[in-house]
């Protein structure tokens, strides 16, 4: 039998996600925004946040793998199904694509990847402008981009929870919110 | 349930849907500045930099004129006692530099900028590194990075009050434009004394933290030379110089850390510390091989302030912050217009 809702562990990991990504988002397009000392406040934060997301979407893929996802409802429409699916799969390429142009970028442009004043991680692209101008531009334009389809998620969550009243919104509540009745 | 109560629970619902989206989008708008016209942000520092025929594709956006060498600090030990810095403990580290011109015109002859400027990358054998960009003035012109954005919209203006309003309001440039008429100019790069202006954190081993400066004092006797005499060399006569020099034999700079008291101005270029101030000569710099930008190794090089070894970190100074920023833009642009800025050889690399 199928579960009606994803397991502790997969809900805790998307909550933190949620709000790390979220301010992974407003922290990149905040600091580029700006020459104040946030600046460098905001880019000591990116960095890292950014490879614990990293990290954290590798872990949640195997989860995902591991315990699968509580099915949609059947009577969802099937382009809802389509769309909730390559949402879905967009999420999770854009968690793991970003931390990876991020990291990309910055060994582009030759500056050394430091997490903290003394943790420093390998360059994992040759050091070429060209390369860089590529992996910067991608960088900003998919931050745009995954900060829409995070929006488009959180419309149809809300969707699903305010309008369809499906149980689709309940099987990642942070807390059970009400008692799911069987479809 | 009746049908008008389920329409308007309905419209209940999608009214929350649409504040949360937009209340969401409103936040990470404001957030990008977009609807905040008045921001400073690196796009208006760098446009305010451009000049009036535009930049040089390729090039980098202010300091556009330099010239790439590469040799090594060899560190004393005695900044040891100031930071725990692994490029300050005893040894010998490699160095990608450039000597430069501060001005945003690549047409400039070298006559002309009144400052001029020295850029470093300093790497250690622990993979750590030390960036810094410093020029030949004692002193910034202005105290913030807003200052700065002021200065250039007025001294790019066409009103003829423009730059006598803004000394109005910031009396600081006084100090510069004295220092620029006394200054002698000299005929060579080896012959300057380059100042970081920035303070920065030294932090030692046992976690003891102190503001610094630090400078680069030349090995060879400085000659002044006038304005008048050096406006009739040829427009490259300090790239001709710098390569004739190195070729002869190594130039060298010492490098000297300034301490500041506990009272002296951290977070304002504009004011330079007190005469007799604690300083420590840390290392000698020894320029060894020049190579013309467009092949050479600096070329590609990012001089942010802000690139230091565990041990230095930035101070309530708030220009390295800006200058960070500024120079990321200024890379992502040049860094897109890279094939504007061909290399000479085919084939080299940096």
């Amino acid at each position: 039998m199928t579960p009606a809702r994803f397991s502790p562990l997969q809900r805790l990991f998307h909550w933190v996600m949620a709000a790390c990504i979220l301010a992974m988002l407003f922290i990149g397009v905040g600091m580029v925004s700006t020459i104040s000392t946030r600046y460098l406040t905001l880019v000591s934060i990116h960095k890292p946040l950014g490879i614990a997301i990293l990290v954290l979407a590798v872990l949640r893929l195997f989860l995902r793998f591991r315990r699968g996802a509580p099915p949609l409802p059947a009577d969802l429409p099937e382009p809802m199904k389509l769309a909730a699916h390559l949402s879905h799969l967009a999420l999770y390429a854009l968690m793991i694509i970003m931390p990876l142009l991020g990291w990309a970028m910055l060994s582009a442009e030759g500056l050394p990847v430091l997490l903290s004043s003394s943790l420093r991680l390998p360059p994992i692209a040759p050091q070429q402008p060209e390369l860089y101008a590529l992996l910067r531009s991608a960088h900003g334009y998919l931050a745009y981009a995954f900060f829409a389809v995070i929006l488009l998620h959180l419309g149809a969550a809300l969707y699903h929870a305010l309008v369809r009243r499906d149980g689709v919104f309940e099987a990642m509540a942070p807390v059970p919110t009400r008692t799911l009745t069987d479809p | 349930m009746q049908p008008s109560s389920t329409l308007r629970s309905r419209l209940g619902a999608f009214s929350v849907i649409a504040v949360v989206l937009g209340g969401t989008t409103a936040a990470f708008a404001y957030t990008a500045g977009w609807i905040s016209p008045d921001r400073l942000s690196r796009e208006k520092v760098v446009a305010g930099l451009s000049p009036p025929e535009g930049p040089a594709p390729g090039h980098r956006r202010n300091h556009v004129k330099g010239i790439c060498f590469t040799g090594t600090f060899e560190a004393n030990g005695a900044g040891a006692a100031l930071s725990r810095a692994s490029l300050l403990a005893v040894g010998s580290y490699p160095v990608i530099g450039r000597f430069n011109l501060a001005t945003a015109a690549i047409s400039d002859p070298d006559a002309k900028p009144r400052v001029r400027g020295l850029s470093l990358q300093i790497l250690g054998t622990d993979g750590s590194e030390w960036r810094t960009a410093m020029i030949t003035a004692p002193f910034f012109p202005v105290s913030t990075p807003e200052a700065f954005y002021a200065l250039q919209q007025a001294s790019a203006s066409k009103e003829p009050g423009a730059m006598g309003a803004f000394a109005a309001t910031h009396p600081e440039i006084v100090r510069l434009g004295a220092w620029a008429k006394s200054a002698p100019w000299t005929a060579s790069y080896a012959e300057e004394r380059y100042n970081s202006l920035n303070a920065f954190i030294f932090t030692s081993t046992d976690g003891q933290n102190r503001a610094v400066r630090w400078s680069m004092q030349p090995e060879a006797q400085p000659v002044a030379v006038s304005p008048d005499q050096l406006a009739t060399r040829a427009p490259d006569f300090l790239e001709q110089d710098i390569k004739a020099r190195v070729a002869a034999g190594p130039v060298r700079w010492t490098m000297v850390v300034t301490i500041a008291g506990p009272d002296d101005p951290v977070a304002d270029p504009s004011k330079a510390w007190p005469e007799g101030r604690r300083t420590v000569e840390v290392g000698t710099l020894t320029a060894r091989e020049v190579e013309d930008e467009a092949d050479g190794p600096c070329r590609d090089v990012n001089y942010d302030p802000t690139v230091l070894p565990d041990g230095m970190s930035t101070s309530a100074d708030p220009f390295p912050a800006a200058r960070s920023s500024a120079y990321a833009l200024s890379y992502q642009r040049r860094a897109a217009e890279a094939a504007q800025y061909p290399r000479t050889t085919p084939g080299a690399r940096p």
